[in-house]
């Protein structure tokens, strides 16, 4: 493998754990209420925004991120709580309205809130080049990987052993039915929003000394993650990650090899390509309509 | 009869005192929020602090200064609509404004039509050329930015140029010029690769360029949160290549984001960015150093070459009002055009009826990164 | 109701004019008008066909660019150069609508998304044709000396061609193909079980709305003389998605006041400074929960309801 190739996976590693985690909180909120929430790029901002205010005004980084997680966190559920449940009857097209208005608001209170500026927070540990076969990365790169990698395997302990997380999966698949079972559908739709939400602020923290935050990264990132989520099959965990890494794979392949103007347009190419061949994304499965 | 007689001159006097009051409507329109808000918020808050400023100070010919400023977001068509707005409700004597070229480039039409003086605070040559009647601009245009990096690097022996640009107005337009003048200027262009707005990583364009044979500098043409990850990026690789920047990331918060990674990357720039370090024989240090200081003590944060275009366009404004000895839009016009010998944070302007914007090369200072501050190379 | 609602919307376009003071309050009613266009169009697609579209500002892009291009580039006469353009675009959406229709709910959002950031993209990068992400010049219509120049007069174009739209509108949704349409909204599985045939009347809604979105686009171009790509960008189709819903899905009226409110409001906000975005973004939200049918019908049954209590 020629030491340009592997520099253009790593590029698209990177790119893609982020949309992976990104595309997994659309994934998450899909799964529990059939909404897409358009305001989930704006956790990312949240945690990222948040993170650098709270390591300014002298926090340890640590703290600092948890602090920023909970913050995100606390806008999840609210969203939930005042937004989406009042309108949980409402058509698709309305409830995307809502969420955009959502993420139009809560940008619009970020720039009030902190500053139109752009902020950076220090690499968790250092910014020294890793070589690895001719190629190089950052140590971030690998917090990046590594985070994602501990938030994928706690959540399939979380959907697959624990009570609530299964309450989560038995909504998913048929809300009356879990109702009957005494499932509470309302703590449901709060426990997915404050889970996505924890996720996206995650990305945003593990993202900010790489590729800096300010208060519009979510259109972009909320884009491209609803691309991946789209990609990999809606309301598929492993289909979130499989297409948020397709994703930034061809993003890097297609500038490295094809044309870096014309990058984006690729993936969504082969988005379109993938949607009209396989109209239910690579992991999706088949749904009959009701009559 | 006598006392209806004083009655009447007091009436008369009064009116006249009014018509005196009456203030200077200055309009703008920037974009304060959108892609573009680095640029607009520094030119906003600059045109508030200036205006107050100069009002606390008696106004301009014994009368107020009015600001009537519109968030255009960056956006053409709406800038379109504020414009209209400024020229036909609000009634504005003078425009300062258009943060992007875009934005300028959508008003220009109306300002022509409707007669208004206008200075733009975007950078673009298309604005001045070929020359619009009413249409002047502060900004040093992208062009010359190519040529004073073209004539550096061949300077430090290098003519064989990558480019590396966004997606932006100002990064293609930038790139645009870029092409144009490189072979005039004795470099020939042999990469040239872009990046999308909101890219978080670069490596991939930026091994294709180290992986260009022959490559001896390269050139970033871009603003905002792009050029400081290019540059991060630039170092992971390790490419040895002298980099430049552009004007478009003129501010400490590019040195600060960057790090490390931004020691030496050269770029063009206003004196303003070396204001404290400039000479004391330097005849633009004392408007330099001011503006920085007032600006600074007032907002709590760094300053920008943005905000020193609003603030260029404003004096400019002034300037002109006082010498045309009023607000007539013709003779504010004419007296805008024969500007000469102005010191503004961007340079000395010295207009005429063939250029709208009157800085030179010299106004350009050729900066490098050195211990995480900006220092001028001699 | 349709012939009512058609002669008050006439009523409303013929008066308008006694309010509007300045060329700028004319301004506001010419994008009011050009957008209505569009959702009417669009609320055709979304409201009637039940089919969402987060790209139609890629239609709206070609539209604009199309005619432009033609008129400014290679000397075509503007009004060729417009009908060009939209004869252009109607077939481009006949050639994608036909695999992308084939897509349901969330995953026909993506694409109609992904094929409106093609389009931006795209426009923003051949920058030697169309000027990049500065936009560039389009030539005024006209014929030969006789150009169509000026507020007022553009009023009555933009005017007129609303009020085209809006009847054409009416009478598609009356007839078989609207049905069709409304039988399809409840279920396409029943509506081809009764012998429609989904894919056909799908397409036909995507291709009006289509040639709506590129026609209003090619109006903008030339009336403004100049056009950026932020016109053909994700946020513009979502700006029309939001106006089509926000004004009443399935509503040609109120397609029509979701863009006049929607364009003015940002209008009306610009003394709120930076409190602009978060009032709009509220009202978008605190509308949707309230109002999830949208203004005009919430307001129909209420105003039904109202009527029928003396009773």
């Amino acid at each position: 493998m020629s030491a340009e190739l592997v520099q253009f996976l790593l590029a698209g590693i990177t790119l893609g754990a982020i949309y992976a985690l990104v595309a997994l909180g659309f994934a998450i909120i899909y799964n529990a209420s059939h909404v897409i929430n358009f305001a989930q790029g704006e956790f990312v901002m949240i945690g990222g925004m948040a993170a650098t205010a709270f390591v300014d005004s002298g926090l340890p980084l640590p703290l600092a991120a948890a602090a920023a997680v909970a913050a995100a966190t606390l806008v999840g559920l609210a969203l939930e709580k005042l937004a989406v449940e009042p309108a949980r009857n409402a058509s698709v097209v309305t409830l995307i309205i809502i969420t955009i208005g959502a993420s139009i608001l809560l940008r619009g209170l970020a720039s009030l809130v902190w500053d139109k500026k752009i902020h950076s927070l220090p690499a968790f540990t250092g910014d020294k080049p890793i070589a690895i076969g001719g190629a190089t990365l950052l140590p971030q790169t690998l917090w990046v990987l590594g985070a994602t990698v501990v938030a994928v395997a706690a959540l399939w302990w979380f959907f697959n052993r624990t009570l609530t997380g299964k309450a989560i999966l038995a909504v998913s698949h048929n809300h009356l039915a879990a109702r009957l079972m005494g499932i509470s559908v309302r703590r449901v739709l709060m426990v997915s929003f404050g889970l996505s939400a924890a996720l996206g602020a995650l990305a945003g923290i593990l993202i900010a000394p790489i590729s800096f935050t300010s208060w519009d990264i979510g259109v972009m990132l909320g884009l491209k993650g609803f691309a991946a989520a789209i990609l990999g099959g809606l309301g598929s965990g492993p289909g979130a990650i499989a297409g948020g890494l397709a994703l930034g794979l061809i993003e890097a392949l297609g500038a490295g090899y094809l044309s870096s103007a014309y990058k984006d347009v690729f993936a969504f190419v082969i988005i379109l390509g993938a949607l009209v061949f396989l109209p239910n994304g690579l992991a999706g499965r088949r749904a009959a309509e009701r009559v | 009869m006598f006392f209806r007689t004083l009655l009447a001159m007091g009436t008369l006097a009064l009116a006249s005192l009014v018509q005196a009051q009456e203030p200077i409507r200055i309009g703008a329109f920037l974009s304060v929020t959108g892609p573009a808000a680095f640029l607009g918020d520094p030119e906003q808050k600059t045109l508030e602090l200036y205006v107050e400023k100069i009002n606390a100070a008696g106004g301009v010919l014994g009368r107020k200064l009015q600001l009537y400023s519109y968030d255009s977001a960056g956006d053409a068509e709406k800038a379109r609509a504020y414009v209209k707005r400024l020229i036909e409700q609000d009634k504005v004597d003078v425009l300062v404004g258009g943060s992007t070229t875009g934005e300028t480039m959508a008003a220009v039409p109306l300002v022509e039509a409707a007669q208004v003086p206008f200075i733009s605070l975007a950078g673009a040559v298309v604005i001045i050329e070929p020359v619009k009647k009413w249409v002047f601009k502060t900004p040093h245009t992208d062009r010359m930015a190519c040529e004073k990096i073209f004539d550096d690097m061949r300077a430090r022996g290098a003519t064989k140029v990558a480019l590396i640009s966004g997606a932006g107005g100002f990064d293609r337009s930038m790139r645009a010029e870029c092409l144009k003048v490189a072979s005039a200027h004795g470099v020939q262009i042999v990469a040239d690769e872009s990046y999308g707005a909101g890219d978080t990583d670069m490596t991939a364009q930026l091994t294709k360029i180290k992986n260009t044979p022959g490559v001896q500098a390269v050139l970033n043409c871009g603003f905002g949160q792009g050029p400081a990850i290019v540059t991060k990026n630039y170092r992971q690789l390790g490419i040895q290549a002298p980099f430049y920047q552009s004007h478009g990331v003129a501010s400490k918060q590019y040195v600060k984001l960057s790090g490390d990674a931004a020691e030496g990357v050269r770029l063009p720039a206003a004196a303003l960015l070396i204001a404290e370090t400039l000479p004391a024989s330097d005849k633009q240090k004392k408007v330099v150093v001011d503006y920085k200081r007032e600006y600074e003590s007032r907002f709590k944060s760094e300053v920008s070459t943005f905000g020193g275009h609003a603030y260029d366009g404003l004096m400019l404004a002034v300037d002109a009002i006082k010498r045309a000895g009023g607000t007539d839009r013709a003779k504010m016009r004419d007296a805008l055009e024969s500007t000469k010998g102005y010191m503004g944070t961007a340079g000395v302007v010295n207009m005429s009826a063939k250029d709208h914007m009157g800085l030179d090369l010299s106004a350009f200072r050729m900066l490098e990164v050195k211990k995480g501050d900006w220092a001028l190379v001699q | 109701m349709s012939r009512k609602g058609f002669a008050v919307l006439a009523l409303v376009v013929a008066l308008l004019p006694l309010a509007l003071t300045n060329n700028y309050t004319y301004e506001v009613a010419i994008v009011v008008g050009l957008n209505a266009i569009v959702c009417v169009g669009l609320n055709l697609l979304i409201g009637y066909a039940g089919q969402i579209s987060l790209g139609h500002a890629g239609f709206f892009g070609l539209g604009a660019y199309g005619s432009a291009i033609l008129a400014a580039r290679y000397g075509w006469p503007p009004f060729a150069a417009l009908a060009s353009a939209v004869a252009g675009v109607s077939f481009i959406a006949w050639v994608i609508g036909k695999p992308v229709l084939r897509l349901k709910g969330h995953y026909l959002a993506m694409a109609t998304l992904g094929l409106g950031i093609i389009v931006a993209v795209v426009l923003a990068t051949e920058d030697q044709i169309t000027g990049g992400p500065d936009g560039m010049a389009v030539p005024p219509l006209g014929v030969a000396s006789f150009v169509l120049q000026g507020e007022k007069l553009w009023y009555w174009i933009v005017g007129a061609v609303l009020l085209a739209t809006v009847w054409l509108a009416l009478n598609i949704i009356d007839s078989p193909h609207g049905r069709a349409w409304r039988a399809l909204h409840g279920s396409e599985v029943a509506a081809g079980a009764i012998g429609i045939d989904p894919a056909r009347h799908k397409l036909t809604a995507f291709v009006l709305s289509a040639a709506s979105a590129a026609l209003a686009g090619a109006l903008t171009a030339h009336y403004s003389g100049f056009i950026t790509p932020a016109k053909a960008s994700f946020l513009h189709s979502i700006e029309l998605v939001t106006m089509v819903v926000f004004g009443g899905m399935a509503s040609t009226f109120g397609a029509v006041v979701g863009a006049a409110i929607l364009t003015t409001l940002p209008q009306l906000l610009t003394a709120l400074k930076e409190y602009e975005m978060v009032t709009l973004g509220a009202v978008m939200m605190l509308t949707m929960i309230f109002m999830p049918q949208g203004l005009v019908p919430t307001l129909e049954k209420a105003l039904a309801a109202a009527r029928r209590k003396p009773e």
